[in-house]
């Protein structure tokens, strides 16, 4: 491994090591700051001298977070939804009556928040307008279509596609098994869930016709859309698995690409924001950029480091971050 | 590990560490039995532990320290063709939430209803990847009400269940009824489960260690599987009872007392088999999967302590419907007995089926 390792392109001397102290879960960028998220407590914000400070954010463990690059909005075992700012200040946006967990949350780009307690997903509006919607089980994921307000809600047995301004019943996508993570594709004709299973499920929306993208050897725990939206990078195996979204039928009858094969697993990508590469963190510590292209890549951290965690462009793609389970983090400007 | 035997899916699922995962007591009861009140002590006792208690309505509990969870009960089936495979979501969950604060306690306890079928339960830290590697599953208490366990026995199928599936059972409220009654209801909770470790009490008063740390899922501790046999100890002279009515009732009274019955449940039966004869790997393995494969939903739990030709370690396993895990363990004694015993709890077991089957094991 080292070796192979060492015969590639490789810019760790240029990553800045960033000390978190604590495992983190995920990381956004915030302006000029690298937002790393603990996994309880508190967000450890980076500036680009690799100053840190922390800002306390929740009474507990932060369960989920999401971020458009101006807040990032999460949620706690505390029972609260929160939304921190780039300038580091902290406002709690609900609180749960029961304190029941905040197990997901979900941002839109007009400044909707949506969260989930238990079997019941909430939406808010700017003015402060709040509707929910029961499904049947305990919500796995949430997220906004990126056209009009639509709230896709993952849960065991399928997704529910919920239009909150509309009367109309929300749309039921039936699929056996337990929804987790659920994405739309940018240019929004599909939604696809990550499975409880180790296994991805996709809806193509003008007809509901399924895809089923399956043979992964563990739980897809990540995915992230490439900058043209016509492919979708996931974790869950040896290499990233990129399945093509582009043309009508998506990924219905073709096989994904695999690219940067290790003896690791892959624990997290990330597609850069503009360019047709990604950043993938495996199990093992490896740091790899690809490009989708032809699978060319560059090392950013060896192996033999702790599991990658999370991963993060900043809105321009001239930096990445990368956190591990043990809280220690990186900077690298490209 | 399990490669030289060529297992399937199932088998190389399992985990064999148990190193530094999260213990899990699973707590499970018919309705009134007690859980809370056996839940209030574990948690007020002065151990210096914290727990995180999942529980499934808030109740009376309520200790400072600790981290309280209520869940929902979602029973998932897992979309893998094996239909009695099913987890609870919302552990799932709980347990993913819970892996962020871990430090913050040494110990999961998860109460179920009373109507709750124990499986799901214990087949969330077996299938769940991610809840295998960060936890493991301690055992399954199972309290019991000593006045109404026997008519529940008839009428509930869930607390038949929860006995069978049981590694400990706190046989409560052992002061409302006679020494006969008591002797009637342990008989009926042998004839369904004779290998859990039974113990009366009176509002739960049970050591700790007799609840935690039990290690009845772990495959290091499964040493021996004899039944767990009535102490003698309660079986005092008891002189001030049964002597006012002066009838000849009496006689019958006493011969229940101090004689242990033995009742056979028409639905839910263990079933032993042992052979001093050494196995064979090659034929045992595929039986064994078979078997679970074909009969895993009448099959709750299974164990096995087993002696194969040519191997001087024993091997041992244990499962929860079609799930096994198996490890070779420490060597036979130099002049032991090298015995194989298999027992299996479960529903209207084909008991010729597997007698034959197993007979056809053994080394030739």
């Amino acid at each position: 491994m080292s070796a192979d390792q060492a015969s590639i392109a490789s810019v760790t001397e240029r990553v800045h090591p960033v000390a978190i102290g604590a495992p983190v879960t995920s990381l956004h960028f915030l302006g000029d700051r690298a937002a790393f998220v603990c996994g309880e407590e508190n967000v450890a914000l980076v500036d680009r001298q690799g100053e840190i400070a922390k800002v306390a954010v929740h009474g507990g463990g932060i369960l989920s977070a999401a971020s458009d690059g101006e807040r990032i909005v999460m949620g706690g075992d505390d029972g609260k939804v929160v939304a921190l700012d780039a300038k580091g200040e902290v406002a709690t946006l609900a609180t749960d009556p029961k304190r029941r967990w905040i197990d997901n949350v979900a941002l839109h780009a007009d400044g909707t928040i949506a969260w989930s307690a238990g079997k019941t997903a909430f939406i808010r509006s700017p003015k402060g307008e709040e509707k929910s919607l029961e499904v049947p089980s305990t919500v796995g994921g949430l997220a906004f279509a990126p056209k009009g307000l639509r709230l896709a809600i993952a849960h065991y047995g399928g997704a529910t596609l919920w239009f909150p301004n509309m009367a109309a019943t929300p749309e039921f996508l039936a699929w056996a098994g337990s929804h987790l993570a659920v994405t739309f594709s940018p240019d929004n004709k599909f939604l696809v869930t990550a499975m409880h299973e180790p296994a991805l499920h996709g809806w193509r929306l003008a007809d509901n016709r399924h895809m089923r993208m399956t043979g992964y050897p563990a739980r897809v725990k990540s995915m992230s859309w490439s900058a043209d939206g016509k492919l979708l990078a996931t974790s869950g195996a040896d290499t990233v698995i990129v399945w093509p979204f582009a043309g009508k039928d998506g990924p219905m009858g073709k096989g994904p690409a695999m690219l940067a094969p290790l003896q690791a697993r892959v624990a997290a990508v990330a597609c850069h924001p503009r360019d047709g590469v990604l950043a993938a963190g495996y199990s093992d510590g490896t740091i790899l950029m690809v490009r989708l292209e032809d699978g060319a890549e560059i090392l950013v951290r060896r192996n033999g480091t702790p599991a990658v965690s999370a991963l993060a462009w900043n809105a321009n793609g001239t930096w990445l971050a990368f956190a591990d389970e043990e809280g220690n983090g990186g900077l690298l400007e490209l | 590990m399990l490669s030289s035997l060529g297992q399937s899916e199932v088998f190389a699922s399992m985990s064999e560490t148990t190193s530094e995962k999260i213990p899990v007591t699973v707590l499970t009861g018919y309705l009134g039995a007690g859980k809370t009140t056996l839940l209030n002590r574990i948690l007020s006792e002065n151990h210096g532990k914290k727990y995180a208690v999942i529980v499934n309505e808030f109740g009376e509990i309520g200790i400072d320290n600790d981290l309280i969870i209520g869940a929902d009960e979602e029973v998932f089936e897992m979309n893998n063709g094996c239909i009695c495979c099913t987890v609870r979501g919302d552990l799932v969950r709980i347990m993913g939430g819970l892996m962020k604060r871990r430090g913050k306690f040494d110990a999961i306890i998860v109460e179920t209803t009373g109507l709750a079928d124990p499986a799901p339960v214990a087949q969330t830290f077996f299938v769940d990847e991610d809840v295998q590697s960060n936890a493991r599953l301690d055992a399954v208490v199972t309290v019991a009400d000593a006045k109404w366990l026997s008519d529940r026995l008839k009428d509930a199928p869930e607390a038949k269940n929860q006995i069978a599936f049981a590694d400990v059972i706190v046989l409560n409220k052992t002061d409302l009824v006679t020494k006969p009654e008591l002797a009637e209801v342990e008989a009926r909770i042998r004839g369904i489960n004779p290998y859990a470790k039974l113990h009366r009490t009176e509002r739960c008063k049970v050591a700790l260690s007799d609840v935690l740390e039990r290690g009845a899922f772990d495959l290091d501790r499964i040493l021996d599987l004899e039944p767990d046999f009535l102490e003698a100890d309660d079986h005092d002279h008891d002189h001030d009872h049964h002597h006012h009515d002066g009838h000849d009732h009496h006689h019958h009274h006493h011969d229940h007392d101090h004689g242990l019955k033995h009742y056979h449940d028409e639905e839910m039966q263990s079933l032993s088999l042992r052979t001093d004869k050494p196995l064979d790997p090659t034929v045992f393995m595929p039986w064994l999967q078979k078997l679970v494969q074909l009969e895993g939903q009448k099959i709750l739990r299974s164990k096995g302590i087993l002696s194969f030709k040519g191997d001087d370690d024993r091997y041992v396993f244990q499962g929860v419907h079609m799930m096994l895990e198996g490890d070779h363990q420490q060597k036979w004694k130099e002049g032991e007995k090298r015995e194989s015993r298999l027992v299996f709890i479960g529903r209207e077991l084909p008991e010729k089926a597997i007698r034959e089957g197993f007979e056809a094991c053994i080394a030739s």
